[in-house]
């Protein structure tokens, strides 16, 4: 689905800002005396750290590749998704420094073979002690901010790639259970950075528009939804969102029609992935906090009423999702907000009402197990639902402002 | 064009032969030939206080006979009740012409002031029930206009049945819409073989006209939706201040004006040129109930808000600079290089210069059904617009496809309506359908 464009690019705005695109703030050069080093095994299928467990302040990791083709090594929030520090591109045979400067807390680490697919090797991590007063300024923390969540993108869109390849091969090759069981968890990746799609233009449109969407804006409907109503055929009483015939200029696609769909499909999630990893691709400040409210938004709009996955009612995940991407934007910024009292209040607010949706949300499962499908979801439980969006939605809305302060 | 009718004696209000005035019955008016003044005078005294623009309030009145249907250019009334209605399964052609005929004599005395029938609320037998339902006793015509017309299921239905033998006079232009982006159309709001729109400055006023051109149509017609609007969110006339949509964002700058005279001839009016015959000084309606996700939006940032119309939010100059009423510069850019007026800014994709210089007569109003289930506000806008052809319509209507407010609108309920022209005294609206 379309969400909200207009002050939302995520290219714009970042000279405004002063943040260098590729600087790694929060991490430094070379590791300062007195650090806290810890090596890392890197192998194709494994990312062996010497401890689990570091004292606040800069921590050096000695990566070493022992395996067979490019890797990566990432320090991961702890809800295993925002990424707080990582090391691009160490190739087999390398070993290379790299320190982050750490807070007290629980994070995972894991490589990333390849630069794309699933974590792997993902390990809690603990640091622990006092926060070290770290020379951070403004600056500073809005370019580790900036970085951080440039990584988790191009993070997010190197898990989709595989499970896109692997989704559309079920559908193409007609095993239409396999491509029904993938269907939605092969969506949460790219529903966690849809706002950074959407500011591709005619990205989003190829990757996610709803039929309704294609036709009225005279489009050809390609993407995940086309390919959703092949796998759940609709009755043939069944009514579109827009209320017109499901079967109005519809049929289920043929075997050629799959290949056309299904590889193109991957063809649009491969240029995203493009995009993103282009040395010049960058976020404003701004584009991450709005990102925040964004994915709220399309949650209230989208999620809520049913509307975006109309055929395989898998619209939890979607917003389980939306929300996953949400925390994380948020949990980027946060330090910035915090500078002043009043940010701090408001911080703790959305953290507490962050909580209570999750919270509301596990009552219907979880990514990983799935969802109920929102058919058995009641009025009821929806508006449940819906108020704890609400009550998200209110104090998230203030954010950039307060990261901005004005 | 329907024009304001002054208050003077011997107007049809008071006119004993047409019918029993509502006002003058309760005696809230003074005795004889200055009645209708003195009634007028009061109205206007006391609800018309703090409206400067001429022509509204409960004073004014409006011919219902004229060469075009009132309720269309006339100065937008701040009150509408829209009702679409369909004809009873196996109604006769016979039938069609007499409902017609019957709406036409009601919604000439309503629109005076003047109760249904000639015994109206209280006049009749004891031992029958009134012929007019009575809620508007005492309240004056409250610039009540009544607006009739034809949906293209009157013509042929879906399943091509020309229940009334007038599919040969239905207007090549009256097509059902196509699909557009944001539809989320509920078939039980939309579509329609009749409509029937009443404006007034009363909401009891124009609640009184559905009602009871409801009960006369019992047998032969029935409610299939309808819709109360309780603002209006356009100006008609240069005379009225422009009025705000539930965006909180004035709405309606640029609406076509009845003083633009010959504008409203190529924008609104069907011509001798356009056809058919029987259409010429019509037009056509197109209804859309638009529900607002106003809980998303007011979580917007104003200066986004503001970028999404592409005028202020206070003054509701254009973002290209000036006051309300300066033109927009669409080529205009901001410091940063990027076009003052958004690519994806609604009046920018609305603007007759990206849309084959076409002007729509906007007349829509706000409403606010309750909540539904979710707890949310049913709220939007009730957006009608008349052109001299639904197409018209649609291509403004694509061209908004990219209008980056879509995100905060659905789209439930659609209809399009031929609208024909006034009716002549002694005459029926939509004569021309059986002449």
């Amino acid at each position: 689905m379309p969400i909200r464009s207009t002050a939302r690019t995520p290219l714009a705005a970042t000279a405004a800002l002063g943040v260098a695109a590729l600087a790694l703030a929060g991490c430094v050069a070379n590791a300062p005396a007195g650090a806290t080093v810890l090596t890392v095994d890197i192998t194709d299928t494994g990312c062996e750290v010497s401890a689990n467990t570091a004292a606040a302040g800069a921590v050096t990791f000695s990566l070493t590749n022992n395996g067979t083709d490019v890797n990566e090594f990432e320090i991961l929030a702890d809800d295993q998704l925002r990424i707080v520090g990582e090391k691009e591109n160490v190739t087999p045979g390398q070993t290379v420094d790299y320190t982050a400067q750490l807070d007290p807390g629980t994070y995972y680490t894991a490589c990333k073979f390849q630069l794309v697919g699933a974590p792997i090797g993902l390990a809690e991590f603990t640091v622990t002690g006092e926060a070290v007063a770290g020379d951070e300024n403004r600056q500073a923390l809005e370019k580790e901010a900036v970085t951080n969540y440039v990584s988790y993108i191009r993070s997010q869109v190197g898990e989709l790639l595989p499970q896109v390849q692997a989704f559309v091969d079920a559908y193409e090759s007609g095993d239409d259970e396999t491509a029904r069981a993938l269907f939605a968890s092969t969506r949460v990746s790219y529903e966690r950075i849809e706002p950074t799609a959407e500011a591709f233009g005619d990205l989003d449109p190829k990757i996610d528009y709803r039929e309704v969407d294609a036709l009225a804006e005279g489009l050809d409907w390609t993407g995940f939804h086309r390919i959703e109503k092949d796998l759940w055929v609709p009755a043939p009483d069944a009514l579109n969102s827009d209320g017109t015939s499901a079967w109005l200029d519809w049929q289920p696609s043929t075997p050629e029609q799959r290949t056309e769909f299904g590889d193109q499909l991957v063809a649009d999630v491969q240029q995203l992935f493009d995009l993103v990893s282009a040395s010049d691709f960058t976020v404003s400040l701004s584009d991450i906090s709005n990102g925040a409210i964004g994915l709220l938004d399309e949650v209230a709009t989208g999620k809520i009423s049913g509307e975006e996955d109309w055929w395989s009612h898998t619209d939890l995940t979607d917003f389980a999702a939306n929300v996953d991407g949400a925390s994380v934007a948020f949990g980027n910024v946060k330090k910035i907000a915090s500078e002043t009292d009043e940010g701090k209040a408001l911080v703790a607010e959305i953290e507490k009402q962050f909580t209570a949706l999750k919270a509301e949300l596990a009552k219907y499962g979880s990514i990983e197990s799935g969802f109920t499908p929102y058919d058995q979801v009641t009025d009821a439980q929806r508006k449940q639902l819906s108020d704890a969006v609400n009550a998200l939605a209110e104090p998230l809305s203030q954010l950039t402002s307060t990261v901005l302060g004005v | 064009m329907p024009e304001p009718v002054p208050p003077a004696p011997g107007s049809s209000a008071d006119d004993p032969g047409r019918g029993i005035s509502r006002r003058g019955l309760l005696g809230l008016a003074a005795a004889g030939g200055v009645g209708a003044v003195a009634g007028i005078a009061a109205g206007a005294a006391v609800v018309g206080a703090g409206r400067p623009e001429s022509g509204s309030g409960a004073a004014a009145r409006y011919d219902f006979y004229g060469p075009h249907q009132a309720g269309i250019t006339t100065p937008a009334q701040d009150r509408l009740h829209f009702a679409a209605f369909d004809l009873a399964a196996g109604a006769t052609r016979d039938e069609l012409a007499s409902l017609l005929a019957d709406w036409t004599d009601a919604a000439a005395r309503m629109t005076q002031g003047l109760e249904v029938g000639e015994t109206g609320a209280v006049g009749g037998s004891p031992y029958a029930p009134p012929q007019d339902t009575g809620e508007a006793l005492g309240l004056p015509a409250s610039g009540l206009t009544i607006t009739f017309g034809f949906g293209p299921s009157l013509f042929e239905t879906a399943d091509g049945v020309d229940r009334f033998g007038i599919a040969d006079r239905r207007p090549p232009a009256l097509q059902a819409l196509p699909r557009f982006t944001g539809d989320a159309l509920v078939p039980e709001r939309s579509g329609g073989d009749l409509c029937v729109q009443a404006c007034a400055d009363d909401p009891q006023v124009a609640v009184h006209a559905i009602r009871n051109l409801s009960r006369i149509a019992f047998g032969r017609a029935s409610l299939r939706w309808s819709q109360l609007g309780f603002g209006r969110t356009s100006s008609t006339s240069t005379s009225q201040v422009t009025p705000r949509n539930l965006f909180g964002f004035k709405d309606g700058t640029a609406n076509l004006k009845a003083e633009e005279r010959s504008a409203v001839d190529e924008h609104v009016w069907v011509s001798d040129a356009d056809g058919p015959a029987w259409m010429v000084g019509g037009s056509y309606l197109v209804a859309r109930r638009i529900r607002m996700i106003i809980e998303s939006w007011d979580r917007v940032q104003l200066s986004e808000q503001e970028d999404l119309v592409g005028r202020t939010k206070g003054e509701g100059g254009p973002m290209s600079g000036g006051a309300e009423f300066t033109a927009l510069n669409l080529s205009a850019t901001a410091a940063d290089g990027s076009p003052a007026i958004a690519r994806n800014a609604h009046v920018r994709l609305a603007h007759p210069d990206l849309n084959d210089g076409i002007r729509l007569l906007r007349r829509g109003y706000n409403f606010v059904d309750g909540n539904d289930a979710l707890g949310r506000l049913d709220a939007g806008l009730f957006f009608l617009s008349f052109q001299k052809d639904p197409a018209r319509f649609v291509t403004v209507q694509r061209s908004l496809a990219r209008d980056g407010l879509n995100e905060y609108l659905k789209h439930v309920g659609s209809a399009v309506f031929a609208i024909p022209p006034g009716a002549a005294e002694g005459g029926s609206i939509g004569d021309g359908l059986f002449a």
